[in-house]
């Protein structure tokens, strides 16, 4: 759209990402002008409650957003290719194979009535004519590297004889047949118990770092992010308000929403003590304050809050507020 | 000591699936046929005492919210006794002890009103005269932080969070003084979530209520509570004052669930996850229900049950361990 691509290392380059959904109340914006941009081995935490856009934007990546909704605009590079506006079956040629997906309930993935083989093989089928011999190796070499014991036994059951966190390990297994370069992870543990979700983010983390490929993780638990990604986004109503490396967001974040989430996690607060809150709720997309969408919740707002705040940068920061909280920074 | 509110006596729940027709054949034909049962709570044992927050924790399939149920009649115990004020409990739900459940979605009746809602119950239960129930409703609306005004909306008309505190009203309506809490903010989001949980410790305060917490979220139930009892596979593995257990936990199954918890201060950590999954509660492993997973197991767990003891004042926890 803008300046020509330059020999850039990234491996997703996000700028500018509008995604509209069009409805009674007029066209939402649920993802507005997002931009972010990706290393391969690298793993970006993107964050935020319920409605804030960060589903969207992984399904706007992947090209997956259907009518009512459509990207409005901005570009997705991938490997220094354009992914909005490229022709469907071109799409599928990556998807699964180069880019893939792992969804918060894993029976989205998962067809019920087929054996856990036949959905592997056509996975590995549909992308690379091998002689179902050498489909049924990677297969069973996929489902081991997540952890899986006995995957050649376990390849003819169907997706009911799993648990949940194994049918979770099985279509993380189906995203890596074809070691993708860029995994985008919608919530992945979050149906999960805490023990089996230590056991999935260990073998994500490891999977990552021994193939290389990029993760974007979408969550709303902050702390499963403090734990896993290398960078971490915040999304608000839409808009990424601040990006930055893991320790420095967490440690002392400059967006007030991004501040304020992470003072009301219990631990943050004396134990027993009031917890500090943000005031009023999430807005909804139909009806967002003009200007910076956190202005009606936030502390600092003044005049200047009623118009949209730019991008400013601090090093390898950015935050998009006009009342960035840089003298909290010791 | 406060007096004892809540009282679990060893109780024990089991859930039967009768056999159904075909296996009713197969049995009579001579297979051997079992029936399927679950035990969701096997002889628990404690008491949650006047003005305490007693939380419980544990992993799906634990019997948690089963426990719950037990504790506000909405089950009856297989055996042992649930006592509330020592009046038996057996099934029998009690005014003064409520139920705030989990999904503000599935447990409001999308077609009543809010103020239907809430004021059912002391309308039925002659708490307050016919004539005085609007404005003893509209009085729990602002008790909870919601503006009375939207009495007359419908359920869909709120967002997650208000739809917690209409839950939240409504168990208050009936005057309790100890509320049942099962997951009550685990659908919400950390910034409501706080909200949430600051009425709640608010509510405690002025009203004086003694709270049982059910959650799987180790931290809110470290902020909120008094003790911690900590169960796996329908059992009590450990129970100790909420600073002691987080500080230093005594049962090897409660020091692997500390140590998975994700936590902000814990950056670029390598995950080194405890081995396997829980197993099925239809068919627990024997012995200790923990040791197929245990890194210190031993061949006597996989034989005995270990019983709770006590390992410090106040502080109990089944593991042979301890011996």
């Amino acid at each position: 759209m803008r300046r020509p691509v330059s020999a850039s290392c990234a491996l997703l380059q996000v700028r500018d990402l509008v995604t509209e959904f069009a409805g009674r109340e007029g066209r939402l914006r649920a993802v507005d002008r997002v931009s972010f941009s990706l290393e391969r081995g690298e793993i970006l935490g993107l964050v935020g409650e319920s409605g804030s856009g960060k589903s969207v934007t992984g399904f706007s990546i992947m090209g997956l957003v259907d009518a009512p909704g459509r990207i409005a605009g901005g570009s997705v590079k991938f490997d220094g290719v354009e992914l909005v506006g490229m022709a469907d079956g071109e799409l599928r040629r990556l998807r699964g194979k180069r880019i893939a997906m792992i969804f918060q309930d894993p029976m989205m993935t998962l067809n019920p009535v087929l054996s856990i083989e036949t959905q592997m093989l056509e996975t590995v089928l549909a992308h690379d004519a091998v002689p179902r011999q050498e489909a049924r190796r990677r297969a069973i070499e996929a489902l081991g590297l997540v952890g899986i014991a006995s995957p050649a036994e376990r390849l003819a059951q169907y997706p009911h004889q799993f648990s949940g966190g194994m049918r979770q390990r099985v279509a993380i297994a189906i995203a890596l047949l074809h070691r993708p370069d860029l995994i985008i992870a919608d919530e992945p543990t979050t149906a999960l118990d805490v023990t089996v979700q230590g056991q999935i983010l260990y073998e994500m983390q490891r999977l990552v770092r021994e193939s290389g490929a990029a993760l974007v993780w979408i969550t709303h638990d902050l702390a499963v992010v403090a734990g896993l990604a290398d960078r971490v986004a915040v999304m608000y109503a839409g808009r990424i308000v601040e990006q930055g490396s893991t320790a420095e967001v967490l440690d002392a974040a400059l967006h007030p929403y991004a501040r304020g989430l992470l003072d009301s996690v219990p631990a943050a607060n004396a134990a027993g003590g009031r917890l500090r809150q943000i005031p009023g709720m999430t807005p909804s997309l139909a009806h967002l304050p003009a200007g910076c969408a956190f202005r009606d919740r936030c502390a600092y707002a003044d005049d200047a809050c009623a118009a949209v705040p730019g991008i400013t940068l601090r090093g390898s920061r950015q935050v998009r507020c006009h009342h960035p909280l840089f003298e909290a920074v010791s | 000591m406060t007096k004892p509110m809540l009282e679990f006596r060893d109780v024990t729940k089991r859930f039967e699936k009768p056999l159904d027709a075909i296996e009713r054949i197969a049995g009579r034909l001579g297979a051997a046929v079992a029936g399927h049962t679950v035990h969701a709570v096997d002889r628990v044992s404690f008491t949650v005492h006047q003005g305490e927050v007693v939380g419980l924790v544990g992993e799906s399939g634990c019997g948690k919210s089963t426990l719950g149920r037990l504790a506000c009649g909405l089950h009856a115990p297989t055996e042992g006794g649930v006592f509330y004020q020592d009046i038996a409990v057996n099934g029998t739900p009690v005014r003064s002890v409520q139920m705030i459940f989990q999904d503000p979605h599935s447990s409001l009746n999308p077609r009543m009103r809010v103020e239907d809602i809430v004021g059912e119950a002391p309308r039925v239960h002659r708490l307050v005269p016919a004539a005085e129930v609007p404005d003893y409703v509209a009085q729990l609306l602002r008790r909870v932080g919601l503006d009375p005004s939207y009495r007359r909306r419908y359920p869909h008309q709120f967002s997650g969070g208000q739809r917690a505190r209409i839950g939240i009203a409504r168990a208050l309506a009936v005057k309790p003084d100890f509320l049942v809490c099962d997951e009550a903010v685990a659908a919400l989001d950390v910034s409501i979530q706080a909200q949430v949980l600051n009425l709640f410790m608010d509510l405690r305060e002025s009203l004086g209520l003694t709270y049982l917490f059910i959650s799987h979220d180790l931290g809110v139930v470290s902020h909120l509570s008094n003790r911690v009892v900590v169960m796996y596979l329908g059992r009590v593995v450990e129970s100790a004052p909420t600073a002691e257990l987080f500080a230093k936990p005594n049962h090897p199954y409660t020091q692997a669930l500390l140590a998975e918890v994700p936590r902000l201060d814990r950056k670029n950590r390598s995950f080194a996850p405890i081995k396997g999954e829980i197993p099925s509660p239809l068919a627990p492993p024997p012995g200790c229900h923990f040791h197929p997973r245990c890194p210190h197991a031993m061949p006597r767990c996989a034989q005995e049950a270990p019983v709770l003891r006590q390992v410090a004042p106040g502080r109990v926890s089944a593991c042979h361990l301890d011996a």
